[in-house]
């Protein structure tokens, strides 16, 4: 009995607090959705009533999909972005991974100098390294290339951080059974290493993905044709083009989160341990 | 089955020495248990059989052949670990068979053998469960799996059973025994609990500070300790010592405790005034009305300060003034703490040692 009226009184006690917490998480929510919910109506109105705030438009409209889908490059730019981002989300997954584990399992001369050197390349702002990729991709020909998009990007310093906190964790006794077990270095890592991270995988693959779907600068840095385009860089590109056709704009926007809404949806049990995960460990 | 060696074995850590000069050979199908406090370096003797760490100087042999340089995948040696090391991704079936898959065996002869070693085992109904899914003992037992269904020349075992409660540790121990009777595997054993190294050994190992204390057959380190350290380690409850001088001769030799004491050790030989530690088991000591004992036989008086029936005994706690010592006894007699006792030993079940060096005489 005295068990339930402490619970009680804590809830009690605990109660105003849970109001404001609630007020600000809706506050938050609002600020969030509130642009989402602008570009998803505006996609919908027609040239003339792109201004006015309201939600619901007067005269709804598909022609601002129809001419997306039918008259631009749309389809082209999504699967650039779709194959940018997922093969080099593959490639950091095996080698962030790779570097990482061996990074936290093997004990080396100058183990922790490359861990340092590794770490130090967080500290370097991307916009600062823009100019020397630039010139890189130029000498080798790589402008308007999907491997000039995506070569920044193949190996990161956080996700190697990331998996090296993560293979860290993991007992030496594993590894060295399996070791005694008779299978190689390389083995013991796909086959043992590998599954117990999967978590760490996911979320690394997550953050990486979307953080490709939505690059910006680069992509747009590295491209001249728009066949080559990813997502963003061609909806920016209707601002020229069409003499900011807003409408446009959010529509092509619209139709370029489709594909992480969904993954969002589908994944989110995975996202939040992701963030959780990251938080925690990186 | 093979035989092993060690030759000279040192291993440093950096600067600590871990193991120093350790030489033994072990004998195909021979039960070797390493004893011997924490930090010892079992573990480590261990490890650097498996080739899981490299030996600072000195050879390694298995089977006469020297494997300092040899992959552990090529040594043909199983270990278990302490905590079992299961890969917890994979069912029980998976992970004892993980090794043979390793060795790219057809698969009907890996699933012969794994349910060969599951049935051994008592893990057939287990088969598709994961680690997460097993109990302590049953988890211990995919553990023995999959060093068994390898059928090396050498099993390692880490202290496998030290995470099992008292039951289970005792149930594991006898199976144990009865596995190696059955696969007649060499093995080396590591633990610190010197009951597990008496029962399973055919010989042990006593350790201390990276070096060996002792080698000998469980009957051997239990009778004729080295040292002051092994007779302390091996036997429980521990053997009791009093510490002083040698006085006298002949019929007249006695032991002259540090505290004052004077124990009557007619017939002793050691020359007067060496300086000695006394040792005495307590399944030795008889508690005796008569102060004066029979011939062959000394006494000690004391007092009795702490009392532990344990039902088939009693275990007596006594203040004999040069320490405390323990005795056991087996009679109907009550006692109450404060009592007068007697205890009368057999001359020849005394131990001497040296109190510099430790070492018997
Ligand atoms: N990787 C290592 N680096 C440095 N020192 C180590 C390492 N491994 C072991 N040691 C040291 O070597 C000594 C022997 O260790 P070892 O693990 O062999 O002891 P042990 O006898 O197995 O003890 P326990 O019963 O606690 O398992 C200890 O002093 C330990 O601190
Ligand atoms: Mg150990």
């Amino acid at each position: 009995m005295s068990d339930v009226n402490a619970t009680m009184a804590r809830l009690e006690r605990a109660r105003p607090g849970k109001v404001i917490l609630w007020t600000l998480l809706f506050l938050g929510g609002v600020v969030m959705i509130t642009p989402i919910v602008f570009m998803a109506a505006t996609s919908f109105k027609t040239g003339q009533e792109v201004f006015e705030l309201s939600i619901i438009p007067d005269r709804p409209t598909l022609e601002n999909y129809l001419f997306i889908l039918q008259e631009s490059k749309f389809m082209r730019w999504m699967l650039n972005s779709l194959w940018v981002a997922t093969f080099s989300t593959a490639s950091v997954l095996f080698f962030d991974s790779l570097v990482g584990y061996t990074l936290a399992k093997f004990d080396f001369r100058g183990r922790q100098i490359v861990f340092i050197a590794i770490l130090s390349t967080l500290m370097i702002p991307t916009e600062m390294l823009i100019i020397p990729w630039y010139m890189m991709s130029r000498s080798f020909g790589w402008i308007d290339t999907y491997w000039g998009i995506a070569f920044p990007g193949l190996m990161t310093g956080f996700g190697t951080f990331l998996m090296r906190q993560f293979f860290m964790s993991l007992p030496d006794e594993l590894i060295e059974a399996a070791r005694i077990d008779g299978w190689s270095e390389f083995a013991i890592w796909w086959r043992i290493a590998m599954p117990l991270v999967i978590p760490a995988l996911s979320a690394l693959a997550i953050f990486h993905f979307l953080g490709n779907w939505t690059a910006f600068i680069w992509p747009l840095i590295v491209t001249n044709d728009p066949d080559i385009y990813t997502i963003p860089v061609g909806i920016a590109s209707f601002n020229g083009e069409f003499q900011m056709d807003w409408e446009i704009v959010m529509t092509a926007s619209c139709l370029a989160t489709l594909p992480t809404l969904l993954v969002f949806l589908l994944l989110q049990k995975f996202i939040i341990r992701g963030i959780m995960l990251a938080g925690l460990k990186g | 089955m093979a035989e092993v060696s060690l030759q000279g074995v040192h291993k440093l850590f950096g600067s600590v020495t871990a193991v120093e000069d350790f030489n033994l050979s072990i004998g195909s199908s021979e039960f070797v248990v390493f004893v011997g406090p924490s930090g010892c370096g079992k573990s480590t003797t261990l490890r650097m059989l498996a080739g899981l760490e490299d030996v600072s100087s000195g050879v390694i042999s298995i089977d006469g052949k020297p494997v300092n340089n040899v992959h552990p995948k090529d040594r043909d040696i199983a270990m278990v670990f302490q905590n079992y090391a299961l890969y917890p991704h994979l069912n029980v079936f998976d992970n004892i068979s993980f090794g043979l898959r390793a060795k790219r065996l057809p698969k009907d002869e890996i699933t012969t053998r794994t349910n060969e070693a599951a049935d051994i085992l008592g893990l057939d109904e287990l088969l598709k469960r994961r680690p997460g899914e097993l109990s302590g003992g049953q988890k211990q037992r995919v553990a023995m799996g999959r060093a068994i269904v390898r059928k090396p020349k050498v099993f390692l075992f880490d202290e496998p059973l030290s995470n099992l409660d008292a039951k289970l540790r005792h149930k594991m121990r006898a199976e144990m025994k009865l596995l190696h009777q059955r696969v007649q595997t060499t093995t080396v054993y590591v633990t610190h609990d010197q009951v597990e190294a008496m029962t399973l050994a055919d010989r042990i190992v006593i350790m201390n500070l990276g070096r060996i204390e002792q080698v000998g057959t469980p009957d051997e380190v239990y009778k004729h300790p080295a040292s002051q350290f092994v007779a302390s380690f091996i036997g429980s409850p521990a053997m009791n010592f009093a510490t002083g001088t040698i006085t006298g001769t002949g019929s007249k030799a006695a032991l002259k405790t540090d505290s004052g004491e004077g124990i009557s050790l007619a017939g002793c030989d050691i020359a007067e005034g060496r300086r000695i530690q006394l040792g005495f088991r307590p399944e030795h000591m008889m508690l005796a009305k008569a102060a004066k004992p029979a011939s062959g036989h000394i006494s000690i008086g004391a007092h009795i300060t702490v009392i532990e029936p344990m039902g088939h005994e009693t275990v007596l706690t006594c203040d004999a003034g040069f320490g405390e010592i323990v005795g056991k006894y087996e009679g109907e007699d009550r006692f109450t703490p404060g009592d007068a006792a007697n205890f009368h030993i057999r001359a020849d079940r005394l131990h001497y040692f040296d109190l510099d060096t430790g070492l018997r005489i």
